[in-house]
């Protein structure tokens, strides 16, 4: 086991550095860049001269191989450089956002789990009646609907009826948590619909399956309560596949956070990934792809010790 | 239903009988993936037929007719320019289905190709294969997508790329491991012992026998392409205006007017929802009639 998730984790590394080459090649394989697009904002006219002096006050006239070397250099040491367009240091830029967003992620997931286990659970125990129909039209219907039309929904209704629009400024929950809540449960709501829809199909097929085996039969023969039968017996054995699918999903959710956090005008990690690319701004682009590929395989490596550690038949070796 | 399926049967030859014969029994046996495909044919017909159906011009400005509510002119209103929603969600349905089964056929088929080389070859070839996939896998999708288009600029043919790249590792992930099992079997020995060369191997005597997860993945991805294409628009970095596309229309205006006109909100999202919806249980229906085992991501 031990050496199996040191292996894991090693095989990491080479991963990452493979996303890292490819992003970094791609990014200044394109036509024009950051340089062109700030002349071109300002519809001045750009000497050939200036262009060149901010090029190399950028690092950019120097060659691939050696601005690549000195950024991995920098990342071993935690440093990612500064941003080419605001000239601040990316690790600040990206904790200011980080926390925005990693509650928006957070509160998504919990709201997934908390609408995934009981409505899956019930559709499955009342398989075929009305009830199971409504789970399963509510949970298909989430897998088509694009995170950010809910979130335009969302707003349109709360528009309409309360004259109400998403504040312009993020409250962060120490300040007042009651205010943060409620401008983030929205949101969250719009990214967790998906999530929680496939968590629920995965619940209910889960559960199914368990329902049909000879413990349960012989829990019920014992005279057991349905409830314990279910909670205990079956909910508890279904729970793997759910707990695989949200790390599966984990890609999607980062998808929702991008648009929803347009939607809701929420200044965190999604925003600041598509303002990067609009602008060229490489070293931001190259640090936030890195770091979500990073995050996408952390948390599938999670996964992974959490289904060991909740099914103890799973062995790594 | 009895009587159509005679008259197939008298008239068509025998290939043809076959397939309409599998059709009906698909449509009977799961009534809700026929109700999918029947949805996804009308939109098929929609983007076809745009020029006959849609009642106005996608494109042509018209400020003189701002902002109007759906009405007996324009049934699903106007937008910030006067032009009228229906016609543009019609003309819609050709964006979003042309991206969806370019970048889904072009995903598929070179992630398969990839698969099934990466079985076939074994040893090195497969491992570095491996990496390559492995590595590509760990970008989230969008993540993935919008870096490339960060690297082609915006654009319909920039967005089926991005929108295909995504697919690749993902479709030869499934494939290979059908493909490792295919290589054990004999005909494959026999083939090459036949002197066949290896091309030929893989295109003539492997390809066809994955056509199942083949098919499968390739339906599978054409509702999340469809998704993707109108997050990429919504975010402005997909298909640029004045191109009609559903996800472009949600952006900036709808939003901003949400108050005034709601309806330029409404219907493109329902437009995506029902495609993504039709293609899904499409797909889930296919997937259990081939092989309900096979798991996609």
């Amino acid at each position: 086991m031990r050496r199996y998730l040191l292996q894991r984790v090693l095989l990491m590394i080479p991963t990452l550095f493979g996303v890292a080459a490819l992003v970094f090649f791609l990014l200044r394989v394109a036509p024009g860049d950051i340089v062109e697009l700030k002349y071109a904002g300002t519809g001045a006219f750009a000497p050939k001269e200036a262009i060149e002096r901010e090029r190399a006050q950028l690092g950019l006239d120097r060659p691939l191989a050696e601005q690549f070397v000195s950024w991995m250099w920098g990342i071993v040491r935690f440093d990612f450089g500064t941003s080419m367009w605001t000239g601040k240091p990316i690790a600040d830029e990206i904790r200011i956002r980080l926390e925005l967003s990693l509650q928006l992620a957070i509160m998504a997931t919990l709201i997934a789990i908390a609408l995934a286990l009981p409505l899956g659970t019930l559709a499955a125990v009342k398989q075929d009646t009305w009830v199971d129909y409504v789970v399963r039209v509510f949970s298909i219907a989430g897998l088509a609907v694009p995170s950010f039309w809910l979130g335009i929904l969302i707003i349109l209704v709360f528009l309409i009826f309360f004259k109400w629009l998403p504040p312009l400024t993020f409250t962060p929950f120490w300040v007042d948590p009651k205010a943060n809540l409620m401008q983030l449960l929205w949101p969250a709501l719009a990214v967790g619909y998906r999530y929680s829809a496939v968590a629920t199909r995965m619940t209910r097929s889960a559960v199914l399956e368990v329902l049909r085996e000879d413990y349960i039969r012989t829990a019920r023969a014992k005279g057991l309560w349905e409830r314990a039968v279910v909670m205990r017996h079956a909910l508890r054995n279904a729970l793997l596949p759910v707990v695989a699918v949200i790390g599966l999903e984990f890609a999607f959710l980062i998808g929702g956070l991008v648009v929803t956090e347009q939607v809701f005008n929420l200044n965190g990690i999604g925003m600041l990934f598509v303002e990067s690319i609009t602008r060229r701004d490489y070293t931001m682009t190259q640090a936030l792809v890195l770091l979500v590929s990073f995050a996408f395989v952390f948390v599938n490596f999670l996964v992974d010790l959490l289904y060991a550690w909740l099914d103890p038949r799973i062995r790594y070796g | 239903m009895a009587q159509a399926q005679a008259l197939t049967t008298l008239a068509a030859p025998p290939r043809l009988r076959r397939w309409a014969e599998a059709c009906v029994g698909f449509a009977r046996a799961r009534p809700l993936g026929a109700a999918g495909a029947l949805i996804i044919l009308m939109m098929a017909l929609a983007a076809l037929l745009a020029d006959v159906i849609a009642p106005y011009d996608p494109l042509t400005n018209n400020y003189a007719a701002m902002f109007r509510p759906p009405d007996a002119l324009h049934w699903f209103g106007t937008d910030a320019f006067g032009r009228d929603v229906l016609s543009r969600v019609v003309y819609g349905s050709r964006t979003a289905l042309w991206v969806g089964f370019c970048s889904s056929f072009l995903g598929t088929t070179l992630g398969a190709l990839i698969g099934i080389a990466s079985a076939y070859f074994g040893g090195r070839t497969d491992l570095l294969m491996q990496r390559l996939m492995d590595i590509l896998l760990s970008f989230p999708l969008i993540v993935l997508a919008l870096v490339v288009v960060a690297v082609l600029g915006t654009g319909l043919w920039n967005v089926v790329l991005a929108i295909t790249v995504p697919m690749i590792p993902r479709a030869a992930l499934v494939v290979r491991s059908s493909a490792l099992a295919l290589r054990q079997m004999p005909f494959v020995d026999a083939a090459l012992a036949l002197g066949v060369g290896h091309w030929r191997v893989i295109f003539r005597h492997m390809l066809p026998n994955v056509m199942a997860p083949y098919l499968i993945m390739l339906t599978a991805f054409l509702g999340q392409a469809i998704l993707l294409e109108a997050s990429l628009s919504f975010l402005g970095l997909g298909v640029a205006e004045p191109t009609p596309a559903w996800g472009l229309m949600l952006r900036g205006a709808a939003v901003e007017f949400a108050e005034r006109a709601p309806w330029m909100a409404l219907f493109p999202g329902l437009a995506i929802s029902l495609a993504v919806f039709a293609f899904n249980l499409f797909g889930d229906s296919l997937r259990d009639a081939l092989d309900p085992k096979l798991r996609v991501a």
